[in-house]
């Protein structure tokens, strides 16, 4: 099979990865984390065309042109709707996945003829599948993982107690897996992925099926071990919330391709998305004057409650909120802002190409 | 080194929790093994006493040692790596820093060190009071018995190792498993001695790589076969070991490959 040369390689020919791979080069500290440049993979399919009993070769492209780079300890914020091509790009991040074209870095690596090595710089979480012992006590997945990890006892039992004090573990060490609560065997699966003290933590939909006191519990530890250690953190998420909570960065794919990529603060902002602010009057008032940037939406209440829609970049709440109060007494007030899932779905309405 | 003897170790313990599934395992092959030593007795009584080199003693050891051998060996295949590598489990083995296949056979280790003491040696024991066993006296065919089974253990577990990565490229592999596990069970003398065979089998058979996965195991574990004759046998042993060792580590290279290739 060495000789089978793949046309999608670009950086040469391969290497396959030898049975026992020595200690090889040392893991680089330098440079970015992540750097993804003009990535794209095709999958073949073969399916029967309507009417016809042959099946047909179609290439699917999953990921199409995604150029990324995240630096060390940026925690990053990787979002789309199933079939964007979150995945497809942490298998080809992690090396179980070869790219059609592209390159791809990962702590200084090339992750598919490196994979091995990788995989001790690494911890991958992928919410769908466990790497724990399915019919031992959770504990034995650690010993197991740690002598994998080449961790002495000391430095295993060391951040075993740390982690298990973070996701609040030690009430259940000893129980089988299987016994376990999904809440449970994530917060264990996240202990697994990070026993080895990884510098580039990956979470596929890593609070996928947990109800909030377990989302918020995982979520704060995630954060904790980060300011701690200064973990590079890639997230795939369909939960908002984990973005908002973990992450300092936000990137929307979309059919392969980077819909948006910036800070999660200036997310709302960059895409104009009004934010609305929410008065009612003490006494009912049908018209409100308002400045530049702002426009009623609605008014309800037969004229104590108005609802006003403005552009965050161009107007701040007290600027509108003096204009108010020089008209009316304002009784209460409330302020929402667009949820993301909101904002994430006008991405995907104005289509691919829109990269800010 | 550590880890393997870990995965081992974790392999042992995860299938001594089902104590259940081996009290059913104990009994079941014990049945099984009465069912085969009274159809091999009947055959070898209507011979005269005698059938190509075994009599009723050595049929009886004949068949409980197979009995013994059949859990450890998993003389029925496994199906835990298809289906890891169909529902892409196998990814998660994969970003693990450890070989795949020492990590399987690892955990092959530890299973079957499980499966001989608990499955293996309940129904030969029951076997050894019921019909009588021979086993010899020589301290050196112990000996060999022990590396034979060591061996037959290995080649099994390669030849299995080879069915189950045939998943990468087949989407449903349970027809080959069956075929597989047909001809593994009467090519390896599980099912009757090989040397019952006719000769065009017999010579088919010492071909393939299953007789070093029963019949030499028992072979030298009941003394059938002197020490002496017992090496050569134990030599072929470590051919298919070699053979299929290299054959699976490509296997899985190619598997691996066409993962990476075409996705999965």
């Amino acid at each position: 099979m060495n000789e089978h040369t793949d046309p999608a390689q670009p950086g040469g020919p391969y290497q396959p990865s030898a049975p026992d791979q020595p200690a090889g080069p040392a893991p680089s500290t330098s440079g970015p984390a992540v750097e993804l440049s003009a990535l794209r993979r095709d999958y073949v399919v073969r399916a029967k065309a309507d009417g016809s009993r042959l099946r047909r070769r179609r290439v699917v492209r999953a990921v199409d042109d995604i150029t990324l780079t995240v630096e060390r300890g940026e925690a990053v914020g990787f979002v789309g709707a199933n079939g964007a091509g979150k995945s497809t790009t942490i298998k080809m991040m992690t090396g179980i996945l070869q790219p059609t074209s592209g390159q791809v870095r990962v702590l200084g690596r090339q992750p598919v003829p490196e994979r091995r090595l990788l995989a001790r710089e690494i911890g991958v979480v992928f919410g769908q599948r466990s790497q724990l012992w399915w019919d031992l006590p959770l504990r034995d997945s650690y010993r197991i993982l740690a002598a994998m990890h080449r961790l002495t006892d000391a430095a295993r039992d060391a951040r075993l107690e740390r982690l298990a004090e973070g996701l609040d573990l030690t009430a259940f060490l000893d129980q089988p897996v299987r016994q376990l609560s999904l809440g449970q065997r994530m917060r264990g699966e996240v202990a697994a992925a990070l026993l080895h003290s990884p510098a580039l933590v990956i979470l596929d939909e890593p609070t996928i099926g947990l109800d909030m006191v377990s989302k918020e519990g995982l979520r704060r530890f995630l954060r904790e071990d980060r300011t701690e250690r200064g973990t590079t953190l890639f997230l795939t998420t369909h939960d908002m919330s984990d973005v908002e909570r973990l992450c300092e960065r936000i990137v929307v794919v979309n059919s392969g391709t980077i819909a948006y990529d910036g800070a999660l603060a200036g997310f709302r902002q960059s895409l104009g998305a009004p934010r609305e602010l929410v008065v009612d009057l003490a006494q009912p008032r049908q018209v409100l004057e308002l400045p530049a940037g702002a426009e009623p939406a609605a008014v309800e209440a037969e004229g104590i409650r108005h609802r006003i829609r403005f552009q965050g970049a161009r107007l701040t709440v007290p600027a509108l909120l003096s204009a108010i109060g020089a008209q009316a007494e304002v009784r209460d007030l409330s302020l929402a802002e667009p949820a993301i899932e909101d904002l994430v779905r006008q991405i995907y309405a104005r289509g691919p190409g829109s990269v800010e | 080194m550590l880890a393997y003897r870990r995965i081992a170790a974790a392999s042992f313990r995860q299938y001594s929790t089902y104590r259940m599934a081996t009290a059913a395992g104990v009994f079941t092959n014990t049945i099984f093994g009465f069912i085969r030593a009274s159809i091999m007795l009947a055959a070898i009584g209507t011979a005269g006493g005698e059938l190509n080199g075994y009599d009723a003693l050595q049929a009886a050891t004949y068949v409980w040692l197979g009995q013994a051998l059949l859990a450890p060996i998993e003389v029925f295949g496994t199906r835990e790596l298809a289906l890891r590598i169909r529902q892409g489990d196998v990814a998660i083995d994969l970003l693990r820093p450890v070989d795949l296949l020492g990590q399987l056979y690892a955990a092959k280790l530890g299973r079957s060190a499980y499966l001989l003491l608990a499955r293996g040696i309940p129904p030969m024991l029951i076997g050894a009071v019921v019909t009588g066993i021979a086993l010899p006296p020589d301290p050196l065919s112990h000996l060999l018995g022990a590396v034979a089974v060591m061996l037959a253990i290995t080649v099994a577990f390669l030849a299995d190792a080879m069915v189950n990565l045939a998943a990468f490229w087949l989407v449903e592999n349970r027809g080959l498993t069956t075929v597989y596990t047909a001809v593994m069970n009467l090519l390896s003398g599980f099912l009757i001695p090989i040397v019952w065979f006719p000769d065009w089998l017999l010579a088919i058979a010492r071909a393939t790589p299953f007789p070093s996965m029963v019949q030499t195991p028992i072979d030298a574990l009941s003394g059938r076969v002197a020490p002496l004759d017992a090496l050569p046998l134990i030599g072929v042993q470590v051919v298919w070991v070699v053979v299929l060792g290299g054959a699976s580590v490509l296997m899985l290279r190619a598997g691996v490959r066409s993962l990476e290739v075409q996705g999965g």
